[in-house]
């Protein structure tokens, strides 16, 4: 039977498609590279925090290493993997389309990111790049003498890679709903994703402007930020987290709307409070843009402002709290099995709780001037990014793996690999809380011997987590050449994507479908669409 | 290997009660929600396990009342986080009336401090316990930031302004001082301590050693070898404005508003003199960026205040009397205590 993924076989076939379904696996190969690119910077830096002294690497290649782990996870795996991978792939199938609004801009996206990655990678081979993630200004303008230019020229064009994707979604959301497919009949992956998709919109063009007043001023002298040309420093870093802020929600409400749909799916229940979860999502990212200023607490920002972006900073909580309560409403009189995709899901929950709490530490104005550009934020943000945001990309990646490739991965092996990432990821970041409140700030390439007994266990955590990475990586490949054939709906789910073939038809759907109600009603008998 | 690992750091000022007191608080809610949220998990996962292939689950779409519930007390209690933590902020962030000023410049990767009497260090700075510190601190390049963990106060060092911080100790004895703020290269070499000392013991401190002189002292010959003298002109009209009592004044631009004479608004006059013009003057001054250092600015700053007697000043700091500075301060410490 023809699918999408042996309809044609050529090397053009797949670098030339316009099939969403094909141009999510091209994102899931890089984004997959980079991941393995941005964890090899992480181990080093591990590695060179085992003991106090700076002993291993210099500090001029220790900060070349935090920074390009932090450019690498935040611009090149975070923020694109689970719209790019899952959502491409799956939000035209969930709305009942052939494809996204535009394959041809799709696809155009991919290469712009790959040409974003190239000069990233570029910069980080020729020399590599010394200002943090951050590229706080004056520093970066004004002092460093690494590739800062490269980097940077990498960030801008990756933007327009994460702009066209949310113009594709949010477009596609709006017009290419299946008949009888009303917006409170979405799957919640789909409400996730139009959230994530406004701020990639409204946020990634102001790092992008904000980039090229850093290359002005680096390179034409023209004052903006640096004080000695007239500028203001902080006003870089206002413009910085104005998106980059957002761009947290970027990468955690993806994650929000793939666990929404394993908990359903494994409870065999639908979700508990369907608005409440949809409408969360849209109130994070309405609200996530008036945050940024609670990290200029300790930046001589006026005390009231401070006062401002410590309540609003308060409320953005609230949606995250309804979510998690809802999560947790759902699982109770469901029928629930403890598949390797819930299990993700379980450890999404937790870890986003404690990382979501442990921000409250930094919105409380006289808590965060202890703990600002402390380990207590190296590991508040892990909790978020690593425990919430990759939890959920591997937890939908187990859980739509047999529909996307149409093979079966070992169960038993994903079960066993769910629990050594989070119990990895607790051991490594955990300790981190303990380090940040004890004073140890964050980048430092050598350390005060106190601080030592945390950073061993957060690096033998590390590696254990690691080793949790690496397990999905084997067992994935090989269900590709030896895994049983999945069939359409091995989890016994509901929704449009688990109605048609595994791997789906190039077409996705042979008949439009018809839709007459949300997803995950499994009181109701089955609908069967799409199949001729 | 490791006999010595703290699980919880030392409070050696009166803020760090404070702020140890909105951490607790913020621990135990964060313990008791994260065990709710992973009890409630573990038991549904276990109570409603699936017990054959075809079962389903109830369906139940949700209740007004929970959701109500679950974002109502949530906003109760990050509204006590809002409220405990913006007054220990606004506590943190105004200095005590009659704190005692000390100077420091960050640059990469040290930290200089200047005191009044004239005394000088390098990534150490010595302060008395029982009595107020406010450090005056500015950059010479990139952005730093002064963090005394044991006292749990930390700001910025920003280039182009003055920032503040102020605590007090009360603890004798050395704390970790680190810069915050990632700075280059030697960013984690940018450390040194604060040695929190009694009073006595600080005097005698104070006393010892070389002793350049007061950055008033040293303010005043630069205003002369730069020749600013020769404009502004000591209680008489000149080319630019009088100096004598403007610190902590109201003055009138040209431009048309009005500005306060503080630390920040010196610092700028020198630097970028046409920001802000003072009505009635020409715009003749010629700027004075990288003609004087960071710390020769704090000096002119320095002088400027002191022709301010107290009083006048703003965010009630306390200018040192002119003159026998040594005297003056050793009169001091008894403040508090």
């Amino acid at each position: 039977m023809t699918n999408y993924l042996n309809n044609g076989h050529s090397l053009a076939s797949w670098l030339l498609t316009k099939d969403h379904k094909r141009i999510a696996l091209l994102y899931l190969v890089s984004i997959t590279l980079f991941f393995v690119v941005g964890g090899f910077f992480a181990m080093l830096v591990r590695f060179e925090l085992l003991t106090p002294a700076g002993d291993m690497l210099n500090s001029e290649t220790y900060n070349k290493m935090f920074t390009m782990h932090g450019v690498v996870m935040v611009f090149f795996f975070l923020i694109p993997s689970i719209p790019a991978v899952l959502g491409n792939f799956l939000i035209p199938i969930m709305v009942g389309a052939k494809d996204l609004a535009f394959p041809r801009i799709n696809l155009l996206s991919w290469y712009i990111y790959v040409l974003g990655g190239l000069f990233t990678l570029y910069a980080a081979l020729s020399g590599g790049v010394d200002t943090g993630w951050t590229f706080y200004t004056p520093y970066s303008t004004a002092a460093a003498n690494t590739h800062v230019m490269t980097a940077a020229l990498g960030i801008f064009i990756t933007g327009f890679s994460s702009i066209l994707t949310g113009l594709n979604f949010i477009v596609t959301v709006h017009r290419m709903r299946a008949p009888g497919l009303t917006w409170f009949r979405l799957p919640l992956f789909v409400w996730a994703h139009y959230a994530t998709s406004l701020i990639m919109i409204l946020g990634t063009p102001v790092i992008a402007i904000t980039v090229l007043m850093v290359a002005a001023e680096r390179a034409l002298h023209l004052g903006i930020f640096d004080p000695a040309l007239g500028g203001d420093p902080v006003l870089f870093q206002h413009l910085f987290w104005f998106y980059s802020h957002p761009a947290v929600y970027i990468m955690i409400l993806p994650a929000m709307g793939v666990i929404s749909e394993i908990v359903q799916a494994f409870s065999r229940k639908n979700i508990f409070g369907y608005s409440f979860i949809a409408f969360s999502s849209l109130a994070i990212a309405v609200i996530g843009f008036l945050v940024w200023g609670h990290h200029l607490f300790v930046a001589g920002q006026s005390a009231y402002s401070g006062l401002i972006f410590s309540f609003i900073s308060f409320l953005v909580a609230i949606p995250s709290a309804i979510k998690v309560f809802n999560w947790t409403a759902t699982i109770y009189k469901g029928s629930v099995s403890l598949d390797s995709p819930m299990l993700y899901a379980f450890g999404f929950i937790g870890l986003f709780t404690i990382g979501g709490l442990t921000g409250l530490f930094l919105a409380t104005l006289g808590l965060d001037i202890h703990v600002h550009d402390t380990y207590f934020v190296v590991a508040h943000f892990h909790y978020i990014m690593v425990g919430g945001a990759i939890m959920g990309y591997l937890g939908g990646l187990h859980y739509w793996w047999p529909k996307i490739t149409g093979k079966l991965y070992s169960e038993a092996w994903a079960k066993f690999s769910a629990l050594i990432v989070f119990v990895g990821f607790n051991l490594t970041f955990f300790p981190q809380f303990v380090a940040g409140y004890l004073g140890m700030p964050r980048r430092y390439h050598a350390y005060p011997p106190e601080f030592q007994v945390y950073n061993v266990l957060s690096t033998a955590g590390a590696s254990i987590l690691a080793v949790g990475y690496i397990i999905p990586l084997i067992y994935f490949a090989y269900s590709l050449f030896a895994g049983e054939k999945a069939a359409n709906d091995p989890w016994g789910s509901r929704g449009l994507e688990w109605e048609i073939p595994s791997p789906p038809p190039t077409e996705n759907f042979t008949v439009s479908p018809v839709v007459t109600e949300g997803t995950h009603q499994y009181v109701h008998p089955k609908q069967e669409v799409g199949l001729a | 290997m490791f006999t010595n690992f703290p699980f919880f750091p030392q409070q050696a000022s009166v803020q760090a009660g404070q702020v140890d007191a909105v951490y607790f608080f913020l621990v135990a809610v964060t313990a008791f929600f994260s065990l709710l949220i992973a009890g409630l998990i573990a038991f549904f996962a276990v109570k409603y396990r699936r017990r054959s292939d075809d079962e389903i689950g109830v369906a139940i779409h949700g209740s007004l009342a929970l959701e109500l519930l679950w974002t109502v007390i949530p906003f109760g209690i990050v509204m006590v986080m809002f409220g405990w933590g913006a007054k220990v902020f606004f506590d943190l962030y105004r200095p005590p009336a009659g704190a005692m000023e000390i100077y420091v410049v960050g640059k990469q990767w040290m930290w200089k401090v200047q005191h009044m009497d004239g005394q000088r260090e390098i990534n150490e700075l010595h302060v008395p316990i029982g009595r107020p510190v406010k450090l005056v601190m500015g950059s010479e390049d990139v952005i730093h930031s002064f963090y005394i963990p044991a006292f749990r106060v930390k700001a910025d060092v920003i280039p182009g302004r003055y920032n503040n911080l102020w605590f007090e100790a009360t603890t004798p004895g050395r704390y970790h001082l680190f810069c915050a703020e990632y700075c280059g290269t030697k960013h984690s070499g940018m450390i040194g301590s604060v040695v929190a000392m009694p009073p006595d013991e600080f005097q005698a401190w104070l006393s010892g050693g070389p002793v350049s002189d007061s950055p008033v002292a040293a303010g005043e010959k630069l205003f002369q070898s730069l020749a600013c003298n020769t404009c502004h002109v000591q209680g008489a009209q000149g080319r630019g404005p009088v100096l004598n009592n403007l610190f902590g004044s109201t003055v009138q631009l040209a431009s048309g508003g009005t500005a306060v004479a503080d630390q920040a608004y010196l610092r700028e006059s020198i630097v970028n003199p046409q920001a802000k013009v003072v009505a009635g003057y020409q715009p003749l001054m010629p700027t004075f960026q990288g003609l004087v250092t960071e710390e020769q600015l704090i000096q002119l700053v320095a002088y400027v205040q002191s022709l301010s007697q107290q009083g006048a000043t703003p965010s009630g700091s306390s200018v040192p009397t002119m003159g026998p500075t040594t005297g003056a301060a050793s009169a001091q410490p008894e403040i508090k205590r």
